[in-house]
């Protein structure tokens, strides 16, 4: 492709090894992007079912969820739309605990995230097992709000962070991989930011 | 929503990088670049599309930023209105360095969620440059002949931070203005009683501006007697 006339780098390399290519550095600022309007969901109207290929579909209320090992996020996170935060720390519950009741059966290979608003998004099952993923309630010490996908949302920072479902209900366990919203709307089905998987068509 | 336009009912579809060749360029204010391009292998797109334009260094740092087309498809160019932010990287190269004949690349249509299939009634509430996908929309039914089926409202500071205000004007949309007498309407937010008859019939509304204009415009569609399933929103922000 060809270099565009008179464009240069102005911004600062970043921290190695930190910044994925087509990605800037945003700062202190955390920017939203939804697709619908943010749903209201009280804590005790929320629920997270893990449920599709496992022996043990199971649902854990607001106040089960917190009885779960307490888990914490500390690192970046990649917005396709080309910003990337740096040291951000969410804490919530690994999914790995989650999976490890719920126990998926062999042929499950991919997992389907549900969202109570109707939003979904496809990932590698191996994406979301040994400490990748996380289902959290708290960002930089505080409630996660609402315009993040609060009372709690996935958490799969090393993809791109569409597939950090907001609002998050429920993991569809499948053995075929089905896309989700944004991937049916033309972005990949992984997002792997390091290799700028951004929309249907890269490789 | 009604169950034959649920949120996944769209194909997929793939797009590669190509080239534009920029036609045209103007600037109606000086935070507002509208270029008009000449894209290589052009794919089809929808009203409410965007297309991405990505920037290449000399040393292949590259940046890229998603700007909705205001142009109808049938139009031999693709339209797209770039607000210039503050050290806007990509939006000030735009505005400062680009000239026509200048060749960027380009990746479009994408998004298939925030596009109107033409034959819905539709409403649109929208806000500053938030506008330019209702403008391709507005194009789109005038080519259509079914302006029946789309309202719009837009909404903007003053007519100076409202692109595209008279074309939108002249479509029969309503335009508020809400630090601005326009001497029809006082200044303001648009009044549930002036959307009501707007949203009356629509089975799709979109909602596009800022993160704060989108926290606002919910509300008052809600107010204004439209089904939250049915609302889409696109929003954008200071990125650049």
């Amino acid at each position: 492709m060809p270099v565009t006339r008179g464009f240069f780098r102005r911004r600062e390399q970043g921290p190695e090894g930190r910044i994925p290519p087509g990605q800037y550095d945003t700062g202190s600022s955390w920017p939203v992007l939804t697709a619908e309007a943010a749903p209201r969901i009280r804590p005790e109207e929320w629920s997270i079912t893990v449920d599709g290929l496992v022996e043990e579909p199971t649902t854990w209320s607001w106040d089960e969820a917190h009885r779960l090992p307490s888990a914490t996020y500390s690192g970046d996170i990649h917005c396709v739309t080309t910003w990337t935060k740096l040291d951000m720390v969410f804490r919530g519950i690994s999914v790995d605990d989650l999976l490890a009741a719920a126990r998926p059966r062999p042929e499950a290979r991919f997992v389907l995230a549900h969202s109570s608003t109707g939003y979904t998004t496809n990932l590698p099952l191996e994406d979301v097992t040994d400490g990748k993923a996380w289902v959290v309630w708290e960002a930089e010490g505080k409630p996660l709000t609402r315009e993040h996908g609060g009372p709690a949302r996935l958490l799969v920072p090393h993809l791109y962070f569409w597939k950090s479902a907001k609002w998050v209900s429920r993991l569809e366990l499948l053995d075929e991989d089905q896309q989700g919203f944004w991937e049916r709307n033309g972005y990949h089905d992984r997002g792997d930011p390091w290799r700028e998987q951004r929309y249907q068509g890269d490789a | 929503m009604s169950a034959d336009r649920s949120i996944d009912d769209v194909v997929p579809r793939e797009t590669t990088w190509t080239t534009g060749t920029i036609i045209t360029k103007e600037q109606p204010t000086p935070d507002q670049v509208r270029l008009r391009l000449h894209v290589d292998d052009r794919q089809g797109h929808d009203p409410g599309q965007h297309y991405v334009v990505r920037l290449r260094a000399p040393d292949d740092y590259t940046a890229q930023r998603s700007y909705s087309v205001a142009s109808d498809n049938d139009d031999p160019l693709v339209e797209l209105l770039v607000e210039r932010f503050p050290d806007g990287e990509v939006s000030g190269h735009l505005a400062d360095v680009a000239e026509v004949g200048d060749v960027l690349e380009v990746r479009g249509p994408i998004g298939r969620w925030f596009r109107w299939d033409t034959r819905t009634p539709a409403v649109c509430l929208v806000g500053g440059t938030g506008v330019v996908p209702a403008v391709s929309m507005l194009r789109t039914a005038r080519r259509l002949d079914r302006r029946d089926l789309l309202r719009v409202a837009a909404v903007g500071r003053s007519p100076e931070h409202l692109p595209y205000a008279a074309e939108l004007a002249r479509a029969g949309a309503l335009v508020a203005y809400t630090r601005h007498d326009d001497g029809d309407r006082p200044r303001g937010v648009p009044t549930a009683e002036e959307l009501a008859p707007l949203a009356a019939g629509a089975e799709v509304a979109f909602v596009c501006g800022s993160p704060r204009f989108v926290a606002l415009a919910t509300p008052l569609l809600i107010g204004a007697g439209v089904d939250p399933t049915t609302i889409r929103v696109e929003q954008f922000g200071a990125t650049g």
